[in-house]
């Protein structure tokens, strides 16, 4: 930023991934960083939502546990018992955890003052890919067994003997690399990109201000597009949680289910 | 200008994890986790059980409701029918004890009309024949008297004052 602003003169210095690596607010303390912070601001707010909504458990809800219940039951009916169907009770907290954590941590991007995704930083979506990719590969074999489960998996059943020398790669692929791969980078990129359009415009929109006489009438133009992709990156936030948690419980609810 | 940002760009590839951050998610994930599965969903589900046991209850109890009624209403049209065949039969029976009731008053008081009657004629009759005895022994005297007086013969004998007196009256009825 100071960089940015240093340049002025000279010319425009486009946002870029130099824009997501926030340096330690403490020297030397790899965890003292403001994405981290944000992720741990983001476990308090959520669980201290939820505990003070779901406290009572009142049969006629408050309006408190009623905004509380209906994001849980968002998630418990619209993808526990639509995708996972019999059995998904057990599968709704981790369903739930995951879709407030990304999508909390996705509106950090535009709250006022925070102004961070979170999920920018792709260590985070790494780690919740990798997290879903141990629960629907051991809920698989909890449920099959580890050979069958592979050979479910390799050989699909039903299918032409020759077929297997192009499929068997493809579907052991699927399953193990890109599943968890483009789960995390679809997450990443969409709040990446997300924050750097929004950057471009606000900081190209304050760079036309300073700027001679012509451009600072182009500047609130920039502004207003920036707020208006502020809105539309609101959407893409609920949404990419959305699908997170969705494929989520598909691979769950295809891991359970008996015939591939 | 844009070496540096080719420079930055590479030194800075978005797409490598770093450490700290890795085992920060790790943390936080599981804290989350452990936070809703302990306190958060078994509330929610205890309040969506809760809701479900009312609405089911409640509507048994509407449904035993409706049955105690409808039970009810079966026995309160059935008492209906048979009060209804009850006043019915003691109308009907009303009419008949009245009707008889009607008759035997009607009886006794023939009854006791006749009785009257009988009572007058026998007390009329016995007064006659009381009037007839005495005014035949005052007749019989006074005659007897009167042809004594007008015979000159004393008729004292009993027998024979009582036969002429029979054969009077009998004249006197022979010739009425």
């Amino acid at each position: 930023m100071g960089k940015i602003l240093a340049a002025t003169g000279e010319g425009f210095n486009p946002p870029g991934a130099k824009d997501f690596d926030l340096p330690p607010f403490i020297d030397g303390v790899a965890f003292a960083t403001k994405p981290i912070l944000l992720l741990f601001l983001s476990v308090a707010l959520i669980s201290f939502f939820f505990i003070v909504s779901s406290r009572k458990a009142a049969v006629v809800p408050s309006k408190l546990q009623f905004a509380g219940e209906g994001v849980y039951s968002f998630v418990r009916e619209g993808l526990g018992r639509e995708i996972i169907g019999h059995d998904f009770l057990k599968f709704v907290p981790y369903l739930f955890t995951l879709f407030t954590f990304i999508l909390v941590n996705n509106f950090f991007g535009i709250i006022p003052l925070i102004q961070f995704p979170t999920m920018s930083r792709v260590s985070f979506p790494y780690v919740l890919a990798v997290i879903t990719f141990l629960v629907f590969h051991y809920v698989g074999v909890k449920k099959q067994g580890v050979i069958k489960y592979i050979k479910e998996i390799a050989f699909m059943p039903g299918v032409p003997k020759p077929v297997y020398i192009l499929l068997t790669p493809i579907e052991i692929a699927t399953f193990f690399i890109v599943r968890p791969l483009t789960l995390s980078l679809r997450l990443f990129a969409n709040m990446f990109a997300g924050h750097l359009l929004l950057l471009v415009f606000f900081l190209g929109g304050e760079h036309l201000l300073m700027g001679a006489i012509g451009l600072k009438i182009v500047s609130p133009f920039a502004f207003i597009i920036g707020i208006a992709l502020t809105f539309f990156e609101f959407m893409i936030q609920i949404l990419q949680a959305y699908i997170f948690t969705l494929l989520t419980a598909l691979y769950i609810a295809g891991a359970l289910a008996d015939e591939h | 200008m844009k070496t540096f940002s080719f420079a930055a760009a590479e030194e800075l590839n978005p797409l490598i994890p770093h450490t700290a951050e890795i085992i920060a998610g790790f943390i936080a994930f599981a804290l989350l986790y452990m936070v809703i599965r302990s306190k958060v969903t078994p509330m929610f589900e205890k309040a969506f059980t809760a809701r479900t046991e009312a609405i089911e209850g409640g509507m048994a109890k509407a449904e035993q409701a409706q049955r105690d009624a409808e039970v009810a209403l079966a026995q309160y049209t059935k008492q209906l029918a048979s009060a209804q065949t009850e006043a019915l039969s003691i109308r009907e029976e009303a009419r008949v004890q009245g009707a008889a009731i009607l008759e035997e008053l009607r009886m006794q008081a023939q009854q006791d009309a006749a009785r009257i009657t009988a009572a007058a004629s026998a007390s009329i009759e016995s007064e006659r024949q009381q009037a007839i005895v005495s005014l035949r022994n005052e007749v019989g005297t006074l005659a007897t008297e009167l042809a004594s007086k007008i015979v000159g013969e004393a008729l004292e004998d009993q027998v024979r004052q009582s036969r002429i007196v029979d054969r009077f009256l009998e004249d006197l009825e022979k010739s009425r």
